[in-house]
């Protein structure tokens, strides 16, 4: 069991936790993931660990609440817990000095990015920062991503904050502009890192993108998370999650992400008209305090009981 | 009890049929197919062994089960006793009484096979088991004094599980680390709750826990922590590697992609390990089989599981699309039998060529090809070759691919010093199941490819046996 010991909204379907999880939070790299399972009765999901503290053992995730889980999710607190949770899982982040870095994030997409951009910023590189979403309130982590950039643009579709318009428009003015940028980096909605991809591919400028397939064990033993790539079969759990966007397949990618959507949208019916029973499965840990530094430890280790 | 009869008297005795839920009945649901033998039955046939003097079941059984011996156990009404003696070689007699190939071992080297039909030595396995178990009185064998040395095994199969108990046994503090959420291996997450039911899997590993093994669930060794830190940073003294033949294979063809395409792990995980066969108390989704066409490709054990689970998810059709004749099959008899009465249908010297889909993503048909057998090759098996002009579309919502599995490698591509063979298997010395790297073994399918639940129970306790004199002088 997982303790989260702290958690707090960043907009309206956005929340942030810190989750104790000492064994990952001392490995992990920038770009890997985890897979939670909030019950017994829970589906695994993949999510990005946007940031971790290896001096008080915790994982920070960012969920956008989309569907039932990451909604159920969403309505935790500290002092719940997580029945499982495992990583650091894909291959980190290749960082490099490449130069100048250009990080896109549309939406939730700015904290997955967020890692990787504090590692760019660290090995050198000069990092451009293109914060992008439908109105001011779903901007996220504006701060953090300020204070690890070197130029930052925001952007939403209303003009609410920001300029006026889409990430895209943004970086095509820069590259038209002159910008000399060696490499760029876009994680938000598959149609808006297509829509990056689009724009750097004629100028050959290398492009990542972290791709969202569904996931089951996220340990390369199902195959679910496939993806095509360059023309052949990559499993984004293992090779990814980062890969090249000017060879994805976003159209397949696409397909491959609404298979259950029925599904999906009775589940998230269901949990709306009723949360009660989903939440009684959720396990709870008292702690000592809201910060876990701040007293004796809860008493949890990974994979074991909670006895707080 | 019974009174011993005259060997003419005993070969008189029919083979005791197995109960079954009847085929129409259990192909809508998930409830175990294999009743159980009653006790008159189990008593009848445990009266046809012949008790031989040098008995040829024994040889056959991979582990050695002492047979004839719980056999006449079982014949003097001794069941707890039956079980303790096949728990000398085996720990998990209720899995094994359920999911081994017999007829390729035990009870295919058992003498009465020659004239009559062979003793059935799997049912009786589990018959004892199941009555232990019901008992609640599975015997926890002493345990030596600590040793204080520290084992990490890696992986919760039947080899890392087998290879736990032994070595707590002996006094040595045992981990197991498993990638998954749960414990079991294939036990749990591939083998369907029809054919081993998880309860079985469950109380197992209670015993175990009462053994003071420690049990750590959503540790990816290779990703968590590396093998290299488990010595130097967790303070193990030896780690055996149980990680399996995880990696599912494709077949490669165009039209993979598409929606309702699954490999057998993935639809089998959904399943079990998920349970999404109980879609109103459980969220992981699956592809919705109601009324749908579907089909597995291969014919093993596997495909089996994935094709027979589809069905209980309500398919209208069941295919079984495989290249070779159903001779050639390695499935478990038993299983493809079951298959056949719950009304599986069996496209056997046919393969896929092309998987061709709608314009929403999904698929909506299978191009196949038809298939001779030619000449035995090498390994004695038929090839077969597709036959010209012979392709045709079936009507498919969702195909699940059984052609097989490879070795994850996680663990050995962040242990460099671990030697593999060139499909990336751990190369381990047959009789000390010792790596390339000291202190550190590997057992099961990760060392074999993928094999039997009782192949890798055997080579998780050949493991204990050489972890623990390691342990006790420290040679490698
Ligand atoms: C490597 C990776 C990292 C991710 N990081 C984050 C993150 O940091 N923050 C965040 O909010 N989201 C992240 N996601 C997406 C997140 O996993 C999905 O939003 C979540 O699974 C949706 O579940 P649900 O039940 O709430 O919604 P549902 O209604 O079940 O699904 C909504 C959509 O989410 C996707 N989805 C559903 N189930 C899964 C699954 N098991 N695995 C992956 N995708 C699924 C599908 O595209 C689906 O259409 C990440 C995804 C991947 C693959
Ligand atoms: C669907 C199916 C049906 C089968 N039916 C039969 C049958 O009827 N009879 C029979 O005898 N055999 C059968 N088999 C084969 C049998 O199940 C296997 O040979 C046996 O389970 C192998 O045992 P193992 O301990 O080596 O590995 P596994 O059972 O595969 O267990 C390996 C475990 O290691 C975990 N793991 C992998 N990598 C890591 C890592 N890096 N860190 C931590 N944990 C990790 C995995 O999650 C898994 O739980 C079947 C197999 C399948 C897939
Ligand atoms: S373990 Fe398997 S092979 Fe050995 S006796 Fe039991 S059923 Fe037969
Ligand atoms: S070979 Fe057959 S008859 Fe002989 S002891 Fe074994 S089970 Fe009994
Ligand atoms: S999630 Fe199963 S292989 Fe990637």
């Amino acid at each position: 069991m997982f303790p989260i010991v702290q958690a707090r909204f960043l907009s309206p379907d956005v929340k942030q936790f810190r989750i104790e999880a000492p064994r990952i939070a001392r490995k992990r790299k920038a770009g890997q993931f985890v897979i939670v399972r909030l019950h017994e009765y829970g589906e695994r999901i993949p999510l990005t660990i946007s940031d971790s503290d290896e001096s008080d053992g915790t994982i920070t995730l960012v969920v956008q609440g989309i569907g039932k889980t990451t909604r159920l999710m969403n309505q935790l607190e500290a002092g719940d817990a997580v029945l499982d949770l495992v990583g650091p899982l894909g291959e980190p982040s290749h960082v490099d000095r490449f130069g100048t870095v250009v990080v896109i994030g549309g939406g939730v997409g700015t904290a997955i990015a967020y890692p990787t951009a504090v590692a760019m910023k660290q090995a050198g590189n000069r990092v451009i920062s293109i914060l992008g979403a439908r109105t001011a309130e779903l901007l996220i982590l504006e701060q953090e991503v300020r204070a690890t950039s070197d130029e930052l643009h925001l952007l939403t579709d209303d003009g609410s904050r920001g300029e006026r318009g889409f990430v895209t428009q943004k970086l095509q003015e820069l590259l038209d502009g002159g910008t000399e940028v060696n490499l760029v980096l876009a994680i938000g909605p598959v149609p808006m890192m297509k829509a990056v991809a689009d724009v750097t591919r004629p100028r050959a400028i290398k492009t990542i993108v972290s791709l969202n397939p569904i996931m089951v064990d996220g340990t390369g033993m199902c195959g679910g998370c496939r993806v095509q790539v360059g023309g052949a079969s990559k499993f984004a759990c293992v090779d990814g999650p980062e890969f090249d966007a000017h060879a994805v397949d976003f159209q397949i990618l696409m397909q491959r992400n609404s298979l259950y959507k029925e599904q999906e949208r009775a589940a998230l019916a269901r949990f709306e008209a009723d949360p009660t029973p989903d939440r009684e499965h959720v396990a709870h840990c008292h702690l000592e305090q809201q910060h876990p530094a701040a007293g004796p430890r809860a008493g949890v280790r990974e994979g074991g009981e909670c006895r707080g | 009890m019974a009174e011993p009869l005259k060997p003419k008297e005993r070969v008189k005795i029919p083979r005791q049929a197995m109960p079954e839920q009847p085929a129409l009945a259990r192909a809508h649901n998930f409830q175990e197919v294999n009743l159980g033998l009653q006790v008159v039955a189990a008593e009848h046939e445990a009266q046809r062994c012949l008790t031989c003097s040098d008995p040829k079941c024994v040889q056959g059984c991979p582990v050695g089960v002492k047979i004839r011996d719980f056999v006449e156990l079982v014949l003097s009404g001794d069941y707890l006793q039956a079980a303790a003696k096949i728990r000398e070689d085996n720990i998990l007699p209720a899995v094994t009484g359920r999911v081994c190939p017999q007829e390729n071992q035990c009870e295919g080297a058992c003498v009465l096979g020659n004239r009559f039909s062979p003793l059935a030595i799997g049912n009786l396995e589990r018959f004892v088991a199941d009555y232990e178990r019901a008992t609640g009185q599975v015997g926890l064998p002493t345990l030596a004094p600590p040793t204080g040395k520290k084992v990490a095994i890696v992986g919760s199969g039947p080899a890392g599980l087998s290879c736990a108990g032994d070595l707590a046994i002996q006094g040595h503090k045992v981990t197991v680390f498993e990638a998954l959420h749960e414990i079991g291996g294939v036990l749990l997450y591939g083998i369907p709750e029809f054919r081993l039911p998880k309860d079985i899997v469950r109380q197992e590993v209670d015993n175990m826990r009462k053994l003071g093994i420690d049990f750590q669930t959503n540790v990816v060794i290779g990703k968590t922590v590396t093998v290299d830190e488990l010595f130097d940073e967790e303070g193990f003294h030896a780690v055996f590697v149980a990680t399996g033949a995880g990696l599912p294979r494709f077949l490669n063809l165009p039209g993979e992609h598409l929606g309702g395409v699954y490999s057998a792990n993935e639809f089998l995980t959904r399943v079990n390990l998920m349970k999404a066969y109980d879609p109103s108390h459980y969220d992981e989704p699956i592809y919705d089989c109601r009324g749908r066409n579907v089909a597995v490709v291969g014919g093993g054990n596997t495909a089996m599981d994935a094709i027979r689970s589809a069905l209980r998810l309500g398919a209208k059709n069941a295919y079984v699309i495989y290249r070779r004749g159903e001779e050639e099959m390695p499935a478990r008899r038993e299983e493809l039998h079951h298959a056949q009465d719950e009304g599986v249908q069996f496209l056997t010297l046919h393969n896929p060529i092309e998987f061709l889909g709608d314009a929403r993503g999904y698929l909506r048909a299978v191009r196949l090809t038809r298939m001779a057998l030619g000449e035995p090759d090498a390994s004695g098996r038929r090839s077969s070759a597709p036959v010209p002009d012979s392709e045709f579309e079936l009507p498919l919502d969702v195909v699940i691919i059984a052609v097989g599995t490879g070795a994850n490698p996680l663990v050995q591509s962040t242990t460099p010093d671990l030697r593999l063979n060139k499909w990336g298997y751990i190369i381990a010395d047959e009789e000390s199941l010792r790596t390339s790297k000291r202190g550190v073994f590997a057992g099961g399918d990760i060392v074999s490819g993928s094999a039997t639940v009782i192949l890798a129970m055997g080579a998780g306790r050949k493991a204990a046996r050489s972890i623990h004199q390691f342990l006790c002088d420290g040679a490698w």
